[in-house]
């Protein structure tokens, strides 16, 4: 007997597992094959924009990705380093052998967690709740909550041209019979569909006909507990080339072969709008001459190069030409051939903020199965699942995070009450309140809940909370002192170049000058603080104005996400209620008026409704 | 933290008096900035006080204001009821004013809804106030459609097009910064656009119909032939009502003859010089200047003589005529006829007879009909919903001021994006766009991206 089970060893699988066992619950990881525990099977990075924010979120929370992509990684940059501090983010290129190795030995060295090879093709269900997993010899295996993570392996199928193949990634065995129990129990199965480009060897690429990429000149880390585990010099480079108009002519003129354009009649997955197959970019950028592909290293340990942006479904001969025909690439021997995977997940809109189902109780699911796409993406799902999973076996309640405090919770949130049509990327401009979402600012925005949820140290913690005594400390000392329109100090000014003083200025308002950097106000007072603690001064003086109006605006939606809606309410009883407004409340159930303002089809007027019958009904407190 | 809310607690255009009430803790002080007076912020609860709403400098009226504080008010927040002087024009501009200020216009049956939400109405009336919520709100969702010129739609979909296509690229430089080959959107050319998308707001803002209309009144010129009517047919309407003000230089910068209102909407009859004096229009000035008329106003009456044929010079003025908003009057009813009305090629003719009073009637229906001054006299939602989209294109205008700021300060690109964003979403509000999928859509069929 576990308490908790997960099922499925990715991204998803191995943060819920360490999240459920480091708050002290017996947990049982279950995987269809060990080795491929935290595999990276598409592309070799970590990160990216907006993805970099949630690495480190999930870091601030207490969980691993961070920290493992900090071990294995072959070079990192911060993106939109020229741009504001909102948009900035980290990614990495990370070596996917050492990757799973360092995930594996954390999962193996974590108390109350053991792992086990098998196969989940049913779950234990009594009167709605769950009670464990069946595997397929049939071995029962009982607990108290189970979390799937089974990303793409629900009836798998590899797409490359004319050929439909059951399998999961790298060939792996797919599971059968598990979306058909889950169909079967109440959920709503869709069918997704995703890529994954050709690999190439290293040794037959002409590197010499592309565009190096070099990683940053500086150290970055993802978590806010590593120091560079990494040196700035022995970086591993990426490539980039551009397709030729060879290789248009031999997409276009093979359009018919592809999987997705008639070579299989059978597809009903839907893809991912971002990550389009390059037979796709050919049709609908038609005008487009050449599009950009970047040659990314997958390991120190093999000769693997990633052909990102190349992602096909054509049959292999196909495959060659359109390879051969790149830049570099005439001699390529192709060591993977590029595939379309189909797969099976659930509707979204089935799951509560704590990711549990409404269709079965104490069982959660994190990541592809979810319909979402990419491995922080996942990770972080796993992450609330097992830390939401503990929790509700601890009696407590669950951790939601608001859409103004985390990538985490504007994901969770548009998955719950948006659903889904194609696999869902994190992009910033999904997020309302990005200047708050920063990836400079994810350990103060969350820490405090890691600690509390007993996933961060006291050790760590008591680093953080220096770390904020030192800002306000900081934002005091500027505060407190004044600068005096003075002979000498206006000749300084005028130096910098900025305006001359007519009246008295604190430096904390002197530092509001778009021109002015810690620098001039050393000139007036000493100051001796970490680079991360003067970085956070900089962004509240430089944004002041717009770092005010989004917590404004976030103080609005974060009073109607107060406002709860009961479970048990019947949208039946509401007279008057638009029947679409209807149908999608009684399908989403929101837990609060925030969360249904936010539902596509519901009107101001149906809310002002169940407000007021709300308040009839459950003596509602509206303010 | 409920926000403000205002509105037109009367029904317009009739009373001489109309109120505007405006309910949430910001109320006093939203009001307090635009009155000059006592300091509303600190007059005592339940009193009356006199004073002016500026709109900046300019006096827009002579008011009362209520001021009355929470909790003993309707809706237990704080309430603020402006009497302002009648008249469609000065209650919008007044409506407009707050809504520009910071409050927000309230949704139908949102007093009572808070009213109860605070528990001012007793839980028994809750059905009551949720029949009133639906009823008010089909008749706002039918008369929406009509809120905003179609003409006026475009230009505002058009506008959002060039920002959420401006929006898209700054995204997709943010999200997918390694793509080389996607041009990188810089403040210099955010500029440029702008500049073009300021002109074209307030080009809407001062072309738009329905504000044109509330704010300035119709541009109505009266042309026919001599001896046709058109003065008598001038003063029956006078006659009707009495409200005319003669010689007024108006808000345009059109001469203004006379003016006069049917159903508190103002007919400016322009340009019209010695109109009242001879009779000798299309004689004395010609064809050409007529035709010069049609072309500037909103509405055109064309006077005919019952008891005369179409002459060619009618003629090609009904020709002319005709894609304008016009209204052919065929006088002198109590003549025989001897015009040939089937020749007439218009949607609004109208037989009357100025001598024996006749048809007059009929004349101020097709007026009211072809400008929809029905609805703007008996349901507030259409007018209301032109006071608000003007105040929404004024916030919209200014949160491009505060892209230009940001610009001129030298802010990241993705940090001004936050005002234009905001731009977008207020353009969005006015026509009921509010597709949360919309930009992210664009991203992606704007640009090649993929793995």
């Amino acid at each position: 007997m576990y308490e908790i089970i997960v099922v499925g060893g990715g991204h998803a699988g191995c943060e819920a597992s360490l999240a459920s066992a480091r708050k002290g619950h017996k947990t049982l990881l279950i995987t269809g094959n060990i080795k491929n525990i935290a595999d990276m099977p598409c592309n070799p990075s970590i990160g990216g924009s907006a993805k970099g924010i949630v690495v480190r979120e999930i870091d601030a929370l207490g969980g691993e990705m961070g920290k493992n992509a900090d071990k294995s990684l072959l070079q990192i940059k911060m993106l939109n380093s020229a741009k504001g501090p909102a948009v900035q983010a980290l990614r990495a290129q990370a070596d996917k052998i050492t990757y799973p190795k360092e995930m594996l030995k954390t999962l193996k060295s974590t108390p109350n967690l053991e792992i086990r090879e098998a196969m989940v093709e049913d779950l234990i269900v009594t009167d709605g709740v769950i009670g464990g997993v069946c595997l397929a010899d049939g071995e029962k295996i009982t607990s108290k909550a189970v979390i799937l993570t089974t990303g793409t392996y629900l009836k798998a199928d590899i797409l490359v041209g004319d050929t439909r193949t059951r399998q999961g990634p790298h060939g792996e065995k797919p599971s059968n019979f598990l979306s058909d129990k889950l169909k079967e129990y109440g959920f709503n199965v869709i069918r997704l569909k995703t890529g994954t480009p050709q690999r190439i060897d290293r040794s037959s690429i002409d590197f010499s006909k592309t565009k190096v990429e070099e990683g940053d000149q500086t150290y970055h880390t993802f978590s806010f507990d590593m120091v560079p585990q990494y040196e700035i010099d022995k970086q591993v480079p990426c490539h980039l080339i551009y397709t030729t108009e060879e290789t248009k002519k031999i997409i276009l003129d093979n359009l018919n072969k592809s999987s997705m354009y008639g070579g299989l009649s059978d597809i009903k997955g839907v893809g991912p709008r971002y990550c389009p197959s390059i037979e796709d970019k050919m049709v609908r950028f038609k005008d487009k001459e050449k599009h950009q592909l970047f040659l990314e290293p997958e390991s120190l340990y093999y000769d693997d190069i990633y052909v990102q942006g190349f992602s096909t479904s054509m049959p292999k001969d196909i495959q060659d030409k359109m390879v051969h025909s790149l830049p570099g690439l005439e001699h390529a021997k192709i060591l993977k051939y590029a595939y379309a995977i189909e797969y099976d997940a659930i509707d979204s809109r089935q799951l509560k903020q704590s990711l549990e189902t409404k269709v079965i109780e104490n069982l959660y699911t994190a990541g592809q199965i979810n319909g979402t796409s990419g491995y922080e993406e996942a990770a972080c799902q796993g992450l609330m699942a097992g830390i939401n999973a503990s929790l509700k076996l601890e009696g407590k309640e669950p951790l939601i995070l608001k859409r103004n405090e985390a990538y985490i919770g504007v994901l969770i949130d548009d998955l719950v009450t948006k659903g889904i049509i194609d696999p869902y990327r994190l992009l910033t401009s999904r997020a309302e309140y990005r200047l708050l979402l920063r990836s400079d600012n994810a350990d103060m925005r969350l820490t405090d809940y890691g600690y509390k949820i007993g996933l961060i140290s006291e050790d760590r913690y008591a680093r953080f909370k220096e770390k904020m005594e030192q800002i306000k400390e900081l934002e005091e000392t500027l505060k407190n002192n004044k600068i005096t329109p003075t002979e000498e100090t206006n000749k300084y000014l005028e130096t910098i170049p900025t305006t001359p003083l007519k009246d008295g200025i604190t430096l904390y308002d002197f530092l509001k000058r778009p021109e002015i950097t810690f620098e001039h106000v050393k000139h007036f007072i000493s100051l001796n603080y970490s680079d991360v603690v003067l970085e956070q001064i900089l962004i509240n003086t430089k944004y002041e104005g717009y770092i005010v109006k989004a917590n404004k605006e976030a103080l609005k939606m974060v009073d109607l996400d107060n406002k709860k809606i009961p479970d048990d309410i019947d949208y039946d009883k509401i007279h008057n209620l638009a029947s679409e407004a209807k149908q999608k409340l009684k399908q989403i159930r929101p837990t609060s008026i925030g969360q249904a303002i936010r539902i596509s089809g519901v009107n101001p007027a149906d809310i002002s409704l169940i407000m007021v019958y709300l308040k009839k009904e459950y003596f509602y407190e509206s303010k | 933290m409920e926000d403000t809310i205002a509105a037109i607690a009367t029904s317009l255009g009739v009373g001489a008096i109309s109120i505007i009430r405006v309910s949430g803790n910001d109320a006093i002080k939203i009001v307090n900035n635009l009155f000059k007076g006592k300091d509303l912020t600190k007059v005592s609860s339940h009193t009356i006080n006199y004073g002016h709403i500026l709109d900046q400098d300019k006096i827009v009226d002579e008011v009362l204001v209520s001021v009355m504080r929470a909790p003993k008010t309707f809706t237990r927040e704080d309430v603020v009821e402006i009497n302002v002087h009648g008249g469609i024009a000065t209650t919008n501009k007044v409506l407009e004013l707050l809504l520009t200020n910071g409050c927000r216009l309230a949704e139908p049956g949102e007093f009572t809804k808070r009213a109860f939400l605070n528990g001012r109405i007793d839980l028994v009336e809750a059905e009551g106030v949720m029949d009133l919520i639906n009823a008010k709100t089909d008749k706002a969702r039918d008369l929406a459609i009509n809120q905003v010129s179609g003409s006026v739609s475009n230009l505002i979909k058009e506008l959002r097009q060039s920002l959420v296509e401006i929006l898209a690229n700054i995204e997709v430089n943010i999200d997918y910064p390694e793509y080389e080959d996607i041009e990188v959107m810089t403040i210099e050319m955010i500029k440029d656009k702008l500049k073009m998308i300021k002109q074209k707001i307030k080009e809407i803002l001062d072309k738009s119909q329905n504000g044109k209309i509330v704010k300035d009144g119709i541009k109505t010129v009266i042309i026919g032939r001599p001896n046709v009517g058109k003065s008598s047919i001038l003063n029956r309407l006078l006659e009707e009502d009495k409200a005319i003000v003669t010689d007024v230089a108006g808000t345009t910068r059109d001469i203004v003859e006379g003016r006069i209102t049917i159903d508190g909407i103002v007919l400016n009859i322009i340009d019209t010089a010695g109109i009242r004096k001879t009779d000798d229009l299309v004689e004395s000035i010609g064809v050409k200047k007529s035709l010069s008329l049609i072309d500037e106003a909103d509405l055109i009456l064309f006077v005919l003589n019952n008891n005369e044929s179409l002459t060619k010079e009618d003629e090609e003025i009904l020709k002319k005529i005709k894609k304008h908003n016009s209204i052919v009057i065929i006088n002198k009813i109590d003549l025989a006829n001897k015009i040939n009305i089937d020749a007439i090629d218009n949607d609004n003719i109208v037989m009357l007879s100025a001598l024996n009073n006749e048809g007059i009637n009929d004349l101020k229906a097709t007026i009211k009909k072809m400008f929809n001054l029905e609805q703007i006299e008996q349901e507030d939602y259409t007018y209301l919903s032109s006071a608000r989209s003007i105040a929404l294109l004024k916030q919209a205008s200014k949160a491009l001021d505060n892209v230009e700021e940001g610009v001129n300060n030298n802010m990241p690109i993705d940090m001004v994006e936050i005002d234009l964003k905001d731009a977008w979403n207020l353009l969005g509000e006015i026509i009921g766009a509010n597709y949360s999928e919309e930009l992210i859509d664009q991203l992606f069929s704007q640009f090649c991206l993929g793995k």
